[in-house]
């Protein structure tokens, strides 16, 4: 699915209104601890996290994600929108948690690392 | 005649990289990883072995700023190789064995609470490496050498 299929699902807000949105999605991780997401390699993935220090941004780009989610309704400081764009990683905005964002993701055919278990 | 992964003639000599990473400034710690991302990317190394090494810098960078107080990164890449050398004089690590176990960490609540503390870094760093070593001594430091191969 696209990055515009994401935020629709996910009911989000768009806070990086400048970057494409029709880049592809093939794989999403839900993760508040950044070794964890650095623990699988995933291919044009979306982050959905709970976190809005700029590490996440760094984290997201270190695995070449195209997207971060934020969850509980969270909105990132000047900072983390700043490199985010800079880096061309969308960033959306949910108001949903962790776990019903994620769920919505997977039933909507997202899928984790093939080696996640 | 082999051939290195980013071009032989490009790699006929080995190019040293040095970055000194601070350890005030937590906003900062990975700028050294991402910038050695995009010089490797530049350079024509594969995606697959980039990513094997920003990896682990990264979660060594992260350490130094975390627990060291900040340290010294010597980047060294040949064609079939890129060799990273993470070095602190910080409070260095009591019990290696512990260290490497996957979850254990020192990390304080609030550090935990900026995505830190997991206790998998020294984990990641061993899964994407190609070698991995690590020497420490509590009041002296602590030195990680990592070599990844393409
Ligand atoms: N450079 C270092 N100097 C001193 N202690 C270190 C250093 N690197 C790691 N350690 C110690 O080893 C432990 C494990 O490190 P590791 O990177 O695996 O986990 P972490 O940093 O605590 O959490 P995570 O990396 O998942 O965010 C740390 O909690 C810390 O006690
Ligand atoms: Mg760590």
């Amino acid at each position: 699915m696209t990055i515009k299929e994401v935020r629709s699902v996910l009911h989000a807000e768009l806070l990086t209104p400048e970057l494409e949105l029709s880049t592809q999605v093939h794989a999403a991780c839900g993760a508040d601890m950044m070794s964890d997401v650095l623990a699988y390699v995933k291919d044009q993935a979306v982050l959905v996290t709970g976190l809005n220090n700029p590490q996440v941004v760094r984290t997201a780009d270190m695995m070449d994600m195209v997207c971060i989610c934020l969850v509980r309704g969270k909105i990132p400081d000047e900072t983390f929108l700043n490199l985010a764009s800079e880096r061309g990683i969308v960033v959306l905005s949910s108001h949903m948690t962790m776990f019903t964002a994620c769920g919505l993701l997977y039933e909507a055919g997202l899928r984790g690392a093939k080696n996640d278990g | 005649m082999r051939r290195g992964c980013a071009g032989r003639r490009m790699m006929a000599e080995p190019i040293r990289i040095h970055y000194t990473v601070t350890g005030d400034d937590f906003t900062q710690a990975g700028t050294a990883s991402a910038d050695l991302k995009s010089r490797l990317r530049t350079m024509g190394f594969p995606a697959d072995v980039i990513r094997k090494v920003t990896i682990s810098l990264y979660e060594g960078e992260i350490n130094l700023v975390i627990h060291a107080g900040g340290g010294e990164i010597e980047v060294t890449v040949s064609g079939d190789r890129i060799k990273l050398v993470l070095s602190d004089s910080g409070p260095g690590i009591e019990d290696i064995e512990l260290a490497k176990r996957e979850g254990w960490s020192s990390a304080p609540d609030e550090i935990r609470s900026l995505g830190f503390g997991a206790g998998m870094g020294i984990p990641n760093m061993i899964k994407y490496s190609d070698s991995f070593d690590i020497q420490s001594t509590p009041g002296v430091g602590t030195v990680v050498t990592m070599e990844i191969n393409c």
